[in-house]
């Protein structure tokens, strides 16, 4: 079993914010299902461009159902430029760290949020061309 | 909380007669069994009856057939590299197959690395090797067939006594993976008819860090630790003793009743599988579903992922495997699945639960309660899992 900080567990055990969103105003999803994760983000934004809800859908292992868990948890709230800003770092840092294995195959949630948002915004996201299972996110 | 081991294929519990065995070897008879005196002689003979019992699980004709190893993955290097070393100037074509032990396929890939030819076999869905494929796969330069009796992750037992016998038409070597299997099911190494055999005592209760690998009389193979004397030359350093002893015990214990404790092993995997299918739907038993170790259950879960199974079962007090990239550190999904035709997200789906003597119907009852709640959990946060 991979060495998890408690607060993993913690949103692995009790994920915050699961589910779909029937009218979202945007929605986001990365990842490939034979690299062993997706993410599917969902958002609605209110008149003062902030994320009033979030909600995600993971398939993946246990620091891809954290991550998703603890990004919504960070942006809910945020405006949209703010929430833009979110890396996948902050999100690793946010939950005390992440195994190093795990920190680029299953640390995407901050790019599916972002797609959410270019959803959203009408911005085209390049489809990804990336189908070997070695993510470099910066 | 009390927890419930289902991992036997990674290791197993000591037995603790094994264990009682094998304590006065540490500080009453601790003699170097090479020793002149009374004491090394008292280590010398608690070594020869361990090799005998180890002999005698496996039905060889002279316990002088059996080394002692450190375990599996020495053996099958002993056996692969041993075997190349001294037959290279016959030839310098292996034949494996693709879903073996990484003991074995990593030793394959060194010695391609040398220059030798590999031919990795491929297995059908069921995870089976198909003997006419090694006999097509046959060239004059062959100089080694190294197939495993039964695998690790989907418990599949392979024809190994079909395969033997075309090994011995064409005059090759042929060596057996037998660590899964040996302890339990019936191991028979003129049954099967090899001429090298792996085992490895923490799959059979006995402490980690012992095993032995079988060597038929006759068989030309190169030492494979240079030193001192010990195991007739063909492994040099001081023995193991306790763990030899060990081993020996856990030898004698697994023979008695073996097809007993099969069965009885048999019909709690097949209340588990059975049990399962029935709990949960979309879900795929991998390995073949009678040729199969008494101990092995594997499935692969649609629309989940490996881990998170096993995150949640362990949650639960219940110790299992997978063949999820996530698991392995390596950000592959299991070869052995992949190879058996799985797409990589079936494959990162696998949970593997292997029982052992220890395991009860009251642990099987418990995987049956909690499994389908796990697995309906996850599903319902998967975004692949289409819940109407």
């Amino acid at each position: 079993m991979m060495d998890y900080s408690d607060k993993v567990m913690d949103h692995f055990e009790n994920p915050r914010n699961v589910g779909e969103i029937e009218d979202a105003d945007g929605v986001g999803q990365v990842g490939n299902p034979s690299c062993g994760d997706i993410m599917k983000m969902y958002i609605k934004v209110d008149d003062d461009n902030k994320i009033s809800d979030v909600k995600f859908k993971t398939f993946g292992c246990g620091a891809a159902i954290a991550t998703s868990s603890i990004t919504t948890e960070l942006v809910k709230g945020k405006t949209l430029d703010e929430a833009k800003e979110l890396s996948n770092q902050a999100v690793a840092e946010a939950l005390g760290g992440l195994p190093d294995v795990k920190m680029h195959c299953s640390n995407l949630a901050a790019d599916a949020l972002r797609k959410a948002i270019n959803n959203y915004l009408g911005i085209e996201t390049e489809e990804e061309d990336d189908f070997h299972c070695h993510h470099q996110h910066g | 909380m009390e927890r419930i081991y289902m991992d036997n294929a990674a290791t197993t519990a000591t037995d603790p007669t094994v264990l009682e065995e094998m304590k006065p070897y540490f500080t009453e008879v601790y003699g170097n069994p090479s020793s002149f005196h009374s004491f090394g002689r008292e280590a010398r003979d608690a070594v020869r009856e361990a090799r005998d019992k180890v002999a005698d699980l496996i039905s060889a004709d002279d316990a002088k057939e059996i080394v002692f190893t450190s375990g599996g993955t020495e053996s099958d290097n002993y056996a692969i590299k041993g075997v190349a070393e001294e037959l290279k100037d016959k030839g310098k074509h292996i034949i494996t197959s693709s879903i073996e032990h990484h003991a074995v396929l990593h030793t394959c890939e060194y010695l391609e690395d040398k220059g030798f030819d590999v031919t990795y076999l491929p297995v059908d869905e069921d995870g089976l090797v198909d003997p006419a494929d090694v006999k097509d796969a046959i060239r004059e330069d062959t100089i080694l067939i190294t197939i495993m009796l039964a695998n690790n992750e989907v418990g599949t037992i392979q024809p190994i006594s079909e395969i033997s016998e075309i090994a011995q038409e064409n005059d090759i070597t042929i060596h057996t993976d037998a660590v899964q299997a040996v302890g339990s099911i019936p191991v028979d190494v003129n049954e099967l008819n090899v001429d090298l055999l792996s085992l490895s005592g923490h799959k059979f209760h006995s402490p980690k860090g012992i095993g032995a690998l079988y060597i038929r009389q006759g068989t030309r193979i190169e030492k494979y630790l240079h030193g001192g004397a010990q195991e007739r030359g063909r492994r040099a350093t001081t023995e193991n003793v306790a763990g030899i002893v060990g081993l020996g015990k856990a030898a004698q214990i697994a023979g008695q009743n073996l097809e007993e404790k099969q069965a009885k092993i048999t019909q709690l995997r097949d209340k588990l599988i059975d049990g399962i299918l029935e709990e949960i739907d979309e879900i795929k038993l991998n390995g073949h579903r009678t040729k199969r170790l008494p101990g092995n259950v594997n499935f692969s879960i649609r629309y989940i992922e490996g881990e998170s199974i096993l995150m949640k079962l362990d949650l639960a007090g219940i110790a299992a495997s997978s063949g999820s990239a996530c698991t392995s550190g390596s950000l592959e999904a299991s070869h052995v699945l992949l190879a058996m035709g799985l797409s990589a997200e079936v494959a990162h789906g696998s949970l593997r639960l292997s029982l052992s003597k220890y395991n009860t119907e009251e642990d099987i009852d418990k995987v049956l309660n909690v499994l389908p709640e796990v697995v309906s959990d996850l599903r319902a946060m998967s975004p692949i899992y289409n819940q109407d």
